[in-house]
């Protein structure tokens, strides 16, 4: 029997077991990244704007993923509940992904413009006082904390190199450009870059671009890039 | 290892052949059931793979013999929970808002569509009750900012209040009158007293009455001089004792002098017609909603 060689061999054995699940793990994950429904072009992505990508390193430090979803699955209780199921489009430019698996808190997938930029910076600070029933904690020190505008375009950059289309133009203006979103003013260069963006002052203190600016015009903008009025699957249902 | 294979005595099985320091070991047969079920699963498992989506090509996976997707699947249970309650959604998608209110069953059905609808979308303002908190409206009392028929709660609903993303949105701006510097702040307080005895309520005889001509110059504009307000602009009654951000003169008075104006979403992007109609007949239900305006005013 030739098993016995394997058997007594343990490098052999190693080198063997790595190959079987190599070959598990290509068969299973490479075609993800060619077949056609599971790479499917969505109109109306684009990437975070600074802001936006600013509050989003606020949502992951503050480990937001561990009590929110971000990922609507295709079923009739999510849809009716939350809104049109999440494309994989939609999390194209997440690194990493914030689908998450755990809804202590309702999916966030679609927040955006749901509610007003009011509700969430009270809320932010103390749930309760908008959501009696609430467990959420409170991040009122948001209001406290200025996002690091200097050297910002190194993140654009991080993400740039990770397949994100950030253009130099985008990594250049980045400080500029959250600027000009987190207080509605100079934004045209800003909305060239970033079509469609919200721009306002996000956490009533046009003063200061603070953390709450930043997660406000995340949380504002999640789920809201596709119009899904328009928006036809390529894909043939039943 | 000595391929050394013998029949054991005892048991009456072969050996494996190996043995340890005298230790010989049983070669004893998986039991039938066990072994025919392990190849039962395989065949499964196989079956499954022909008749789902499974195997990669090319450009795309095998469809499967059953043509399964989960859109599909989707499409179909919405599909099916529709068709259940077609004929009812048929009924208040054709008819106009005052005729569901006059017809009993299709104003019980719009009633309960309405407060699922309610607790998905509205709570997180409104509160589970629908009596609002500080800043967001209580939804049960005739107090009603922008008015209170069907009509004018459907409106709302659709395009919402203050909402950039919709061009219909109903928008209304106070003056800043301290901040701007419009009044000075002895004429705030005044006028917040003034506002105050409106309502009946609590105030400074000689501070309302020097406030009294500064509201009329500068509020009744919109609030009108008797301080009802204007629904038509959003212009909140002043007279009823009811305060959205807070009924004390230094509440009031920070109202004046920088306002808070509140957003509320439009949900004509987000909910279909249907359910923006029974909302508004739900919402229109809880105590406060008023008949439509007779058509001779």
């Amino acid at each position: 029997m030739k098993h016995e060689l394997l058997e007594k061999n343990a490098t052999l054995l190693l080198i063997f077991s790595f190959l079987v699940v190599t070959i598990g793990g290509l068969v299973q994950i490479a075609p993800l990244f060619y077949l056609q429904n599971t790479i499917e072009k969505v109109e109306g992505m684009r990437p975070y704007t600074p802001l936006e990508l600013a509050g989003r390193n606020v949502y992951v430090r503050e480990g937001c993923y561990t009590c929110h979803s971000q990922m609507i699955r295709p079923f009739r209780d999510e849809v009716e509940r939350y809104g049109h199921y999440s494309l994989a489009a939609e999390s194209q430019y997440d690194h990493p992904f914030q689908w998450g698996s755990k809804r202590t808190g309702p999916d966030l997938a679609r927040v955006g413009n749901r509610y007003s930029d009011d509700w969430h910076r009270e809320h932010l600070a103390n749930p309760r006082n908008v959501v009696p029933e609430s467990v959420m904690p409170g991040y009122a020190y948001l209001y406290d904390n200025d996002v690091k505008l200097e050297g910002f375009g190194r993140h654009l950059k991080v993400n740039a190199m990770v397949g994100v289309p950030y253009s130099n133009e985008m990594i250049e203006n980045a400080e500029a450009d959250m600027k000009a979103q987190a207080t509605g003013e100079n934004t045209d260069g800003f909305m060239e870059r970033y079509p469609k963006a919200q721009a306002r002052d996000f956490d009533g203190n046009p003063a200061r671009v603070t953390e709450m600016d930043a997660m406000v015009a995340y949380l504002q903008m999640l789920g809201t890039l596709v119009d899904f009025s328009t928006f036809k699957t390529e894909l043939e249902p039943r | 290892m000595a391929k050394d294979i013998q029949k054991d005595e005892i048991t009456g099985t072969d050996t494996t052949g190996h043995e340890w320091d005298g230790i010989k070991e049983l070669n004893t047969p998986l039991p039938k059931w066990w072994l025919y079920t392990l190849y039962g699963t395989v065949i499964w498992g196989l079956a499954y793979t022909v008749a789902y989506p499974a195997w990669p090509m090319l450009t795309s996976a095998t469809p499967g013999l059953l043509g399964y997707t989960s859109r599909g699947e989707l499409a179909e249970s919405v599909n099916q929970a529709k068709e259940g309650q077609k004929a009812q959604l048929e009924k208040i998608s054709a008819a106009s808002l005052e005729d569901i209110l006059k017809d009993p069953e299709m104003l019980a059905f719009a009633r309960a569509g309405g407060a699922a609808a309610f607790k998905v979308n509205c709570v997180q303002c409104h509160g589970a009750g629908a009596a609002g908190s500080a800043g967001y409206p209580n939804l049960n009392d005739d107090d009603w900012l922008w008015g209170g028929t069907a009509d004018h709660i459907y409106t709302t609903l659709q395009h919402g209040i203050r909402y950039t993303v919709s061009a219909d949105t109903r928008d209304s701006q106070m003056p800043a009158f301290g901040a701007d510097g419009i009044l000075k702040p002895e004429e705030i307080a005044d006028v917040s007293h003034y506002v105050l005895t409106l309502a009946g309520e609590q105030a400074d005889a000689a501070k309302a009455e020097a406030g009294k001509q500064p509201f009329i110059d500068n509020c009744a504009a919109c609030h009108g001089e008797d301080g009802k307000g204007n629904a038509d602009m959003g212009a909140p009654n002043l007279t009823d004792k009811i305060w959205l951000y807070g009924g004390s003169v230094e509440q009031v008075a920070q109202q004046v002098t920088k306002p808070r104006h509140g957003v509320m979403p439009g949900w004509s992007t987000r909910l279909d017609d249907t359910t923006i109609k029974q909302l508004a007949v739900y919402v229109h239900s809880l105590g406060g909603g008023q008949a439509a305006v007779p058509a001779t005013q």
